[in-house]
């Protein structure tokens, strides 16, 4: 017992100071890079990200998970973290997604006849972020219920937990074609791999994306700042992101 | 260049917890293996518990209990500043409870083996339980606590459903190699996940390996 009580001593003594950030799965690579700019420039910080579904993040702050900085896909779950007394700043909006149709390349198929795509026979299954906690599942569902489409497919869907995982479905070929965010099929990665085609805003709400410093966050308006730098918002044009504010 | 910090974290947790398992273990699987009260079958099965139950179901109610909102996440951190939710403490008490019986039934079985007449003889020459515990009983059963100490590493280490629900992914805190792994997947990075399944392979397997060759030498 006492060698688990020095280890317990040990281990609250040895934190380091670091920005620690929850955002969405849609900033996995924009996000990255924004850290990495950062952290040349003040490089006695370190920020650490984690990656994962908008609700997802809001319900572990709520149960008291120490991330400093927590950047939503959308503003609802900002906005209550904020009502709510989990955060400090009011949610300020850094970003507006964009949700695409995506397929690999080597699947033949055309995204550009979506609809149309959804129906050919080489589809069997259809990735999508699940709408209950991933505001980009969310606009995938509006857009397929703006086509009046939504029931006639949604027997052959894939789920995914958050924005990321879904394009990982596609890519590993466990579904043919998704629905992610534009900002995702802009990483080296996935822009050699797949097409995409844009679904038109109209169809859908508009992703609007705020974020905000979190109850445990001190000493980290430096990085909360930045994010609205030139630099940072080089990067989220970089990857297909509409600035608040601005015309796309 | 691959960070492998996580799987550092992941050794060093399952290290800590069959530690802590050897010694919640002995006298709780002593008690079990020769009590003959109800309520030690009662305890037997409770302990067998996380070995059947899915780890969601078990890292759900951990996460109401380890919440700052319940009676004992609320009196740990008043009391003792300790937050059980998203830290590295939290997960080896979540990795206790989940490895316990990999622990608790090797031994058991362990304690079943002795003979019950060399206990009787140590009891006659006047040897007290802690006694005849320490020096008869745990040295005729060197093998089941190396079986535990194994098994609960191994199991601990694979560690997935449990650390999602309680864990959060922080570095360096509670972002283990599973985790890792899924993350990486996640982030179509195949090549972290392949080195951190082949890690976790081979560290299971050679655990294994060392298990075994050890066992037959002993019987030899």
């Amino acid at each position: 017992m006492l060698f688990l009580l020095t280890l317990l001593v040990f281990f609250t003594f040895v934190k380091a100071e670091v920005i620690r950030v929850f955002a969405a799965a849609d900033l996995q690579y924009a996000l990255r890079e924004i850290a990495e700019l950062y952290m040349k420039k003040y490089p006695e910080d370190k920020v650490e990200l984690i990656f994962g579904s908008s609700g997802k993040g809001y319900a572990q702050i709520k149960a008291g998970a120490p991330y400093h900085v927590f950047f939503s896909a959308d503003m609802k779950y900002v906005e209550s973290l904020y009502k709510e007394g989990y955060a400090l700043k009011e949610p300020k909006p850094y970003a507006i997604g964009r949700i695409v149709v995506w397929v690999r390349r080597d699947s033949g198929l055309d995204p550009s006849q979506f609809p149309q795509v959804l129906f050919d026979k080489r589809v069997r299954k259809i990735a999508i972020a699940n709408w209950e906690h991933a505001p980009y599942g969310r606009a995938a569902k509006e857009a397929l219920e703006s086509y009046g489409l939504f029931d006639k497919v949604k027997d052959r869907f894939v789920l995914g937990e958050n924005i990321a995982q879904t394009a990982s479905y596609i890519t590993s070929g466990a579904a043919e074609i998704g629905f992610i965010a534009l900002s995702l099929t802009k990483s080296p990665k996935l822009e050699k791999m797949g097409r995409y085609w844009l679904i038109p805003e109209d169809k859908h709400k508009r992703i609007v994306q705020g974020y905000t410093i979190t109850k445990e966050g001190k000493n980290v308006d430096r990085f909360y700042q930045f994010v609205e730098s030139s630099e940072a918002r080089k990067v989220f044009v970089k990857y297909g992101f509409v600035l608040p504010g601005e015309k796309p | 260049m691959i960070d492998l910090g996580a799987l550092w974290l992941t050794i060093k947790l399952s290290l800590i917890t069959s530690l802590i398992l050897l010694v919640v273990g002995i006298p709780l699987a002593y008690y079990m293996a020769y009590s003959k009260s109800p309520f030690a079958l009662i305890l037997e099965v409770i302990t067998t518990l996380p070995l059947v139950l899915p780890p969601t179901v078990l890292g759900f109610y951990l996460l109401i209990l380890f919440s700052r909102n319940s009676p004992l996440g609320s009196l740990l951190e008043n009391l003792l500043g300790l937050r059980l939710l998203f830290t590295f403490e939290g997960l080896v008490v979540a990795s206790v409870i989940y490895s316990l019986p990999m622990m608790t039934h090797p031994l058991i079985s362990g304690y079943r083996s002795v003979p019950k007449n060399l206990i009787e003889a140590s009891w006659t020459l006047g040897k007290s339980k802690l006694e005849t515990l320490i020096r008869v009983i745990l040295p005729n059963m060197k093998s089941s606590i190396l079986v535990g100490l194994v098994l609960s590493f191994t199991h601990t280490l694979g560690e997935f459903g449990v650390v999602l629900m309680v864990g959060g992914n922080i570095e360096g805190q509670t972002r283990v190699a599973s985790i890792v792994i899924y993350n990486a997947v996640e982030a179509i990075d195949y090549k972290t996940a392949h080195i951190y399944s082949a890690a976790l392979l081979l560290l299971s397997f050679f655990s294994l390996v060392a298990l075994y060759l050890i066992n037959r030498r002993w019987f030899l």
